[in-house]
């Protein structure tokens, strides 16, 4: 830490966490209260049986920034575990977007020829429109969105999950008592 | 409990009403004593604590003064401090006292009445989204909505509260939770396996400090208000570490009391008005071990210029403390007891290797600080120096081992530096928030907790009028606090700076109309003794405790006079200015310095 590099980084961060009310709200706070970015976040329930969900958030800052917005996961009472995938990786990120493109015939004909090199996939058609799937990394999404001008995106965040044995798993007593106990 | 001869009475399956719930569950987690005030949302629980005799409630005059009264409580006993208020004014009127409590680590618990579930979100009457306005001023906080869940929160809250470092915890109440049925769990049932802090040190960090420490040629503690959390237990194994080092030590505004002030190896308190020799030791040693302290920014002074030569070990229970404001080079995440604990064996097992000779250079330099005095003053004639105050009031009371609580500003300064504290648990102020109004309720929470203790709140006129309804709590009860207040009609801190920043424009900081200060005391039913002249002091003093009730001592103070030492913001620890003579066209008033606050 005593020669922590003052310069700026993305960082992608997996959080596991109690599935209760406010939590989004206590990782959310954390960061606006303390002036940290969010690039992009997602959560979604990932364990049924003990009521864990994961929060996957980019974020950028010094090391020095990353390691605090760490501490201050880590110490939420609903947090189990934080990991940081850019520092634990390997990892595999990836971000879904629907995309719309509207307009004449010859258009949407060079919107279907770019989605089709690119890998994206057509969902929706409609007169003067299409909807376009596509799963991938963000640069790759925004290579597409810059190539097809669409008049309208929604993208969903990054998800990300280590490669080979890096994985985010609860501690075991959590599980345990969770699991025994009569459930929630 | 009474029961009516059920024989298995703490079973999970026991059903009672969500307040009996409550109520036997801050009986099992050993509460005594509740600061609060009623209203509509927790009518059914003020009713179930009507039935027992247990717990004791003591009636507060507003709600922030009850959350300041767990505060002193907590604080001057080391137990969890609980509030109750109603939902809605009462909740919201808690939120300066919970940040105080998260920025000062108080462990607190504060029960607030909802309006019940199915009107959660209406606007209805009283209410307020108590857990969203609470979320960021709370270390945690809790919406009960199931009745099965209570007594789960309510273990896991006090659980929160005391662990790790210490915060406070909301548990919101909806009155239909509260007056329905729910089943009863014990702590021992409760699952609080979820948080459980580190508190072991890691033996290789342990090992690394150490080696810095045997070379240190220049070292110095820095200890905070970590170690009174920590407990006595910690605070007796730093006295008994720092002895064996023979290392010089400053503390923090809220760590004073964590080792002896008389101590010769205590060099007084650092930061903004702390000692030259803290404050220059800081810049200059060569090894910097703190433990249980933040380096925040009343300490630090400008950061580019803290301590700019030294190798820093840093102890802390919370992760998130340690490498925040300044880069460490060993840090240990532990509970201080135990991390000292590992020092003192490490230290001994290398005694024989460990050169005393090392540090004689480096107290003589610190001998040559001190002969600076900075806290030096002078009283002459009839008008009482502040100083002077503090100093009287500390020789005719340091035999009775006093709890001491002051409010926010000038006085709390001069307090700190010239009311030395021998022991832990002592000294309560408001750090981190600077709360004023904080002093007097606080008093009240620690003579609730301490009877025969004498208790004394020194205090400026400002700050006490903030929290003055209070005297009727402290008549209520028959407190005997000794209110010790330092009247100068001015926000002295405030016009401090703006001397010294705003090119002495005193804008709004000058009291116009105080109220005579006897006759409040009197219109409470207190005692009230007003002292002018430093001839009178001693006697007003001795007044003051003879008195067995609760006594406000109006100390008339020279206006004008300010706290020195002082880092002014934005300087390092050698920029420090000594005294008034001291302050320069150049130098360390920056424009920077100006920004902060």
């Amino acid at each position: 830490m005593r020669n922590a590099s003052q310069q700026e980084r993305r960082h992608t961060i997996c959080v596991l966490v109690d599935n209760e009310p406010g939590v989004l709200a206590r990782v959310i706070g954390l960061f606006s209260g303390r002036g940290y970015n969010i690039e992009s976040l997602t959560v979604s329930e990932v364990d049924h049986v003990n009521r864990l969900s994961r929060i996957n958030i980019v974020t950028t800052g010094t090391e020095q920034v990353i390691e605090q917005i760490k501490a201050l996961l880590a110490r939420l009472v609903p947090v189990h575990r934080v990991q940081d995938l850019t520092v634990e990786g390997p990892a595999v990120e990836r971000e879904l977007a629907l995309v719309k493109v509207l307009g004449d015939r010859e258009r949407l004909v060079q919107a279907l020829r770019i989605a089709d090199f690119m890998h994206a996939r057509l969902v929706d058609s409609t007169p003067g429109g299409l909807i376009f799937e596509m799963t991938g990394s963000s640069d790759d999404i925004d290579a597409f969105i810059a190539l097809v001008e669409p008049v309208e995106v929604s993208r969903a965040g990054v998800v990300a999950i280590g490669r080979g044995g890096v994985v985010l798993e609860p501690p075991p007593d959590v599980v345990a008592t969770q699991t025994k106990g009569e459930g929630r | 409990m009474p029961d009516s001869g059920r024989p298995r009475a703490e079973t999970a399956t026991e059903t009672l009403t969500g307040s009996q719930v409550v109520v036997r569950a801050l009986i099992e987690q050993g509460v005594e004593v509740i600061f609060g005030y009623p209203g509509g949302a927790v009518l059914p629980l003020y009713d179930e604590i009507f039935k027992q005799n247990a717990i004791r409630h003591i009636l507060v005059r507003h709600e922030q003064a009850a959350v300041h009264a767990a505060e002193g409580y907590a604080r001057s006993t080391g137990k969890v401090g609980v509030v109750l208020v109603t939902s809605g004014p009462g909740a919201t009127n808690t939120v300066t006292g919970l940040t105080d409590a998260l920025m000062d680590s108080v462990p607190v618990v504060c029960l607030t009445g909802q309006v019940p579930t199915h009107m959660i979100g209406n606007d209805a009457f009283q209410e307020a989204d108590t857990v969203g306005i609470t979320r960021p001023c709370t270390k945690h906080n809790y919406l009960v909505k199931r009745p099965e869940d209570l007594a789960q929160v309510l273990h896991e809250a006090f659980h929160v509260a005391r662990s790790g470092r210490p915060g406070p915890v909301v548990v919101d109440l909806p009155k239909n939770i509260l007056m329905g049925q729910a089943p009863y769990r014990t702590a021992r049932e409760a699952r609080l396996s979820r948080y459980r802090p580190r508190r072991d040190p890691d033996p290789d960090r342990i090992e690394q400090a150490l080696d810095l420490m045997v070379e240190a040629e220049r070292p110095i503690f820095y200890v905070g208000g970590g170690l009174i959390n920590s407990g006595p237990v910690a605070c007796e194994l730093l006295t008994e570490f720092v002895r064996a080092t023979g290392f010089p030590i400053t503390l923090t505004l809220m760590g004073l009391g964590a080792y002896p002030a008389s101590d010769p190896q205590f060099l007084g308190m650092l930061g903004m008005h702390g000692t030259y020799e803290a404050n220059m030791a800081m810049y200059d040693c060569d090894v910097m071990i703190a433990i249980g302290a933040r380096f925040d920014d009343r300490v630090t002074g400008r950061l580019d210029g803290f301590s700019p030569r030294s190798r820093r070990i840093h102890v802390d229970i919370d992760p998130s403390s340690i490498n925040k404001n300044v880069p460490v080079d060993v840090a240990i995440v532990a509970d201080a007891e135990r991390a000292l604990a590992a020092f003192l064996e490490g230290w001994r097992r290398r005694a024989h290797r460990i050169d005393p000779r090392r540090i004689e250079g480096w107290w003589e330099q610190i001998r040559q600080w001190r002969a600076v005095d900075s806290l030096g003053f002078r009283q002459e004639g009839e008008v009482i120096k502040p100083q002077y105050a503090i100093r009287r009031l500390h020789e005719h009371v340091r035999d009775l081992d006093p709890i001491v609580t002051t409010d926010v500003g000038q006085h709390q300064m001069w307090a700190a530096q010239h009311f030395p504290i021998e022991k832990p648990r002592r000294w309560l102020t408001s750090g981190g928030l600077g709360t004023m109004g904080y002093g007097f309720p606080a008093a009240i929470g620690a003579q609730i907790a301490h009877p025969d203790r004498l208790v004394i709140n020194i205090t400026g006129d400002a700050s006490w009028v903030m929290m003055m309804q209070e005297m009727s709590t402290a008549i209520q009860y028959r407190l005997p606090v000794k209110i010790f207040m330092l009247n100068n009609r001015w926000m002295g801190m405030v016009r401090q700076w703006q001397d010294l920043f705003h090119g002495s424009r005193r804008a709004e900081s000058y009291m116009d109309a105080l109220p005579d200060f006897v006759k409040l005391a009197e219109a409470f039913g207190a005692k009230g003794i007003r002292v002018e002249k430093a001839s009178g002091l001693d006697a007003a003093i001795e007044e003051m405790l003879a008195h067995p009730g609760p006594v406000l001592t109006e100390v008339v103070i020279d206006p004008f006079e300010n706290v020195y030492p002082m880092i002014p913001g934005g300087a390092a620890h050698n920029e420090i200015i000594l005294s008034p003579a001291d302050k320069r066209d150049e130098g360390p008033l920056s424009e920077e310095g100006m920004v902060l606050v």
